[in-house]
């Protein structure tokens, strides 16, 4: 089949899986005009899904007014709407589709259902230049080692239970740290184990290329109430059993899939540590280490504009009736047919 | 390699993610030396516990496995400190390569046999812990030898075994797609005439669990979608 390859208008992406609202907007050559993100920050505790789909629907407007602006272009301006369909919190997504769904039929363009986790690896590669990595995606609802393997991007291990990110944010909020605004949860168990003078051994769980974490939050909690350790240390042994864990596990697929090059994306991905022990593995097995900015490593509407310009330009469009929201979505699921005919 | 204990005619074959691999001569017999490199990504504590902590249990579950009926190779010499083992080199085909190579009606037979390893291994306690074709050799008198037991256990739970087979189907589904599933459906055939129905059902029952639990299903029957 010929694609079609169209260079002008732009698309416009809805992020909504989780406590982030974002709107980004692109051009199809790849050019992020406009990125912009409103997180729900809840007043104590996790994510409620219905308060954080509340938050969007409350800034939807402004946020889409902010992308337009920022970007200097007029609604007319669109070729396509993006949005995340999957996967994610329901009420979230339905908001988010719901805002998509309006915008596409009022300007009378088509409509482009786009999965969370590819576009977390499509902006990457965007970002990063890589052409065919292997992905370490590390987030507070994901934890999936990918890579692209005949047609679709194939998951060699993930979490059984819980995502690294949710790991590392209930242990924080169980430590009763609180952020600033605009400052993740695990920023702060950065900086406090950045203090620590021990490590307490934590159990670590690998099966073959997958993770469980459920069972080393549980026993970090447990040395917290015990009162016995500082908090300090306790955040350094959780990282690093954490980090070591998927550390070890991309390099086992690493070694398998024998990929050139190793993208680190997420929200967790900002963290330096576990950078520094990805690049290292990525170095021992002569590939090379790209991390993906912050701005795009956080959930974020330019990822899923992008995306939506792949598809888009390989005829693939989301009638509205398709466009209901798949809460568990998987990443392998997919066909990318963007992407080149490259195997392992 | 620091010491090679009157090895000769090393040969680095493998660099895997854990260990390094040489073949060798050791008093006149052809070996394995499985080493487990320091990893500097990791802190020197964590470190050392888990390449001593596997170093142990690898030899002692792969002697398990043969008293239960699943050839492995056979364990000459162990040097805890160094994370270093000597075993023999089994001559053959990783299954991983030979599945692609052979007609569908002998894949199926192998996964066939397979399943009834892995069903001889669960009745007797023991978890692999990481269950692919890479891990599995067919020798050359057809055989098949199961290695890389460093991240097995000892244990009869229900859940150990859900996990250790689902593992063996991710493995099959990233390594192996387009045939996956009539794989996994043989060897699931094996680990019943094995482990019998009833405990293999109870098996197969909580791999839907583990993967309803997680993040596996297509789509979740949800109330209220929109």
């Amino acid at each position: 089949m010929k694609q079609r390859i169209k260079n002008e208008g732009y698309c416009l992406g809805i992020e909504s899986t989780a406590d982030d609202f974002s709107v980004g907007i692109v051009s199809f050559n790849g050019e992020i005009l406009a990125n912009i993100i409103s997180a729900y920050v809840p007043p104590e505790g996790g994510i409620h899904p219905r308060e954080a789909a509340r938050h969007h629907a409350e800034v939807a407007d402004a946020v889409l007014k902010e992308a337009f602006e920022k970007a200097g272009i007029k609604p007319q301006d669109l070729m396509v709407v993006a949005f995340a369909q999957g996967p994610g919190l329901g009420p979230c997504l339905r908001t988010g589709a719901t805002v998509a769904r309006a915008l596409a039929s009022y300007l009378r363009v088509p409509l482009v259902g786009v999965n969370h986790c590819v576009a977390h690896i499509e902006i990457g590669k965007l970002k990063t230049g890589a052409k065919d990595p292997l992905t370490l995606y590390v987030s507070g609802g994901n934890t999936i080692v990918s890579a692209f393997n005949s047609g679709r991007y194939r998951v060699f291990g993930e979490t059984l239970d819980i995502a690294l990110g949710n790991c590392l944010d209930v242990f924080a909020r169980e430590a009763g740290l609180r952020p600033k605004p605009g400052e993740p949860l695990g920023a702060l168990v950065e900086k406090l184990a950045a203090k620590a003078k021990i490590f307490i051994p934590l159990p670590y769980t690998v099966k073959g290329m997958d993770l469980s974490f459920s069972g080393l939050l549980t026993a970090a909690v447990s040395l917290l109430k015990s009162g016995k350790y500082h908090v300090e240390d306790i955040c350094y042994s959780l990282q690093e059993t954490a980090f070591a864990m998927v550390t070890e596990v991309t390099e086992r697929a690493l070694a398998h899939t024998e990929k050139r090059e190793v993208l680190l994306t997420g929200g967790v991905a900002a963290n330096r540590r576990l950078q520094e022990m990805v690049e290292c593995i990525a170095k021992e097995h002569e590939a090379r280490f790209c991390a993906v900015p912050s701005a795009f490593a956080i959930d974020n509407g330019a990822m899923i504009a992008w995306t939506g310009t792949l598809a888009f330009n390989h005829g693939l469009t989301t009638p509205i009736e398709e466009s209901y929201v798949k809460l568990r979505w998987r990443l392998e699921e997919v066909e990318v047919p963007w992407v080149g005919r490259m195997t392992q | 390699m620091g010491r090679t204990y009157d090895a000769v005619n090393l040969k680095l074959i493998k660099k895997g993610a854990e260990a390094w691999i040489y073949l060798a001569e050791w008093h006149g017999r052809e070996v394995v030396i499985k080493r487990r490199l320091p990893k500097s990504y990791r802190i020197p504590e964590l470190d050392e516990q888990i390449r001593i902590h596997r170093t142990i249990r690898e030899p002692q579950l792969m002697h398990e496995a043969k008293k239960a009926g699943v050839p492995t190779p056979t364990i000459y010499f162990v040097d805890v400190k160094e994370a270093t083992i000597i075993m023999e080199r089994v001559e053959g085909e990783q299954v991983k390569l030979l599945l692609d190579l052979i007609p569908d009606e002998e894949k199926l037979k192998i996964c066939y046999e397979i399943g009834m390893l892995i069903g001889k291994l669960h009745r007797n306690g023991i978890i692999h812990g990481d269950l692919t074709t890479s891990n599995m050799i067919q020798n050359l008198y057809g055989k098949i030898f199961f290695i890389d037991f460093g991240l097995g256990e000892k244990t009869h739970e229900v859940e150990a075994r859900g996990v250790d087979l689902h593992l063996m189907r991710r493995a099959l589904n990233s390594s192996h797609f387009s045939y996956a599933k009539e794989c996994f459906d043989a060897i699931i055939k094996g680990y019943s005439n094995v482990l019998g129905d009833a405990a293999a059902g109870e098996v197969m029952e909580k791999i839907k669990e583990i993967e309803r639990r997680g993040r596996y299903v297509t789509e979740r029957k949800s109330k209220n979608q929109a």
